[in-house]
């Protein structure tokens, strides 16, 4: 059955090369793109972190930027 | 409307919606591989190497539908000056441009067993290329030109040149003899092909449509909180 399955006819190393380029590629992308994220939240947070309390409070009036914050510190 | 378009109030769907959009790919593209490597049919033609094509056609399809949909949020934001247009369309560009090379890749490993080559300088194949080149380009003007304006309309333009490329790739199959087959899939007619190989077919395509969509949040989060940070140097 599983030989049938890597096999298929002859047509196998077409087949799943085919796949396989297709689920590394997906690999790559998503990897890529997730440490893009997360190094782009941690500039984020390390900035915030150096704001004095008057500047950090102005930031943090901003929804979206406590928003950020509360997703790095889930993550 | 455009307000709807805020990207304060966008972050706050866009931040939480991979992991539920990352938990649905993983299912669906489950059930997709299953139908396409173990339960669908072999071809009488081509035999088994008829399941290059659920990898092969939704890239092809994707990279098209992405590819128009950047030149549709390009234009929008020229006419209406709005820059989130612009974001949206440069965070799709990396999942299209992916699929296309797929769609490349994937072709020229089904052209071997069905044709006998790698490569011919088919029409459509030739056609995708360029779209790829286009791509390519887009992607290279965002991070070469620094001055928003210009990379507006810098991309604009690429997009705008780029979309004629569109209907001759999915046109070349009908104006020239191409070693493509005509399409076997019609939204106003009858297709021609049979329900037990469309149904992976569209399985597939479900899958990585909610792929392009999770890089596409995954991009656009980057994206805000990037301006966020530049806003933060300016406090």
């Amino acid at each position: 059955m599983i030989n049938e399955l890597l096999f298929m006819n002859g047509y196998g190393v077409y087949v799943l090369s085919a796949f396989s380029f297709t689920l590394l590629s997906f690999s790559a992308l998503y990897l890529i793109t997730k440490v893009q994220f997360i190094k782009e939240q941690n500039k984020f947070v390390a900035k915030f972190g150096s704001l004095n309390s008057e500047k950090a409070k102005s930031a943090k009036s901003q929804r979206i930027n406590k928003e950020i914050l509360a997703n790095a510190t889930n993550n | 409307m455009f307000k709807l378009l805020n990207p304060n109030k966008i972050f706050q769907v866009t931040s939480k919606a991979p992991k539920y959009i990352l938990f649905l790919f993983v299912v669906v593209l489950s059930v997709g591989l299953t139908e396409a490597l173990i339960l669908s049919p072999e071809d009488y033609k081509q035999s088994d190497a008829v399941r290059i094509m659920y990898v092969h056609v939704p890239a092809a399809w994707i990279s098209l539908g992405i590819f128009s949909s950047i030149t549709f949020l390009s234009i929008s934001g020229f006419i209406f000056k709005n820059k989130n247009f612009f974001l949206i369309a440069k965070s799709l560009a990396p999942s299209g441009f992916v699929f296309n090379i797929i769609a490349l890749v994937t072709g020229a490993i089904w052209g071997k067993p069905t044709w006998g080559t790698w490569w011919a300088w088919d029409a459509r194949i030739t056609s995708m290329l360029i779209l790829a080149l286009f791509y390519a380009m887009y992607l290279i003007s965002w991070r070469i030109y620094e001055s928003e304006e210009k990379v507006f309309k810098i991309t604009t333009f690429i997009t705008i040149l780029g979309i004629v490329n569109v209907p001759i790739i999915k046109y070349s199959v009908d104006w020239w003899n191409t070693l493509h087959q005509p399409a076997s899939i019609n939204i106003l007619s009858k297709s021609s092909i049979h329900p037990s190989m469309l149904f992976p077919l569209l399985i597939m395509t479900a899958a990585f449509a909610l792929f392009s969509l999770l890089i596409f949040l995954m991009k656009y989060n980057t994206e805000l909180i990037k301006i966020k940070n530049k806003g933060l140097d300016r406090l």
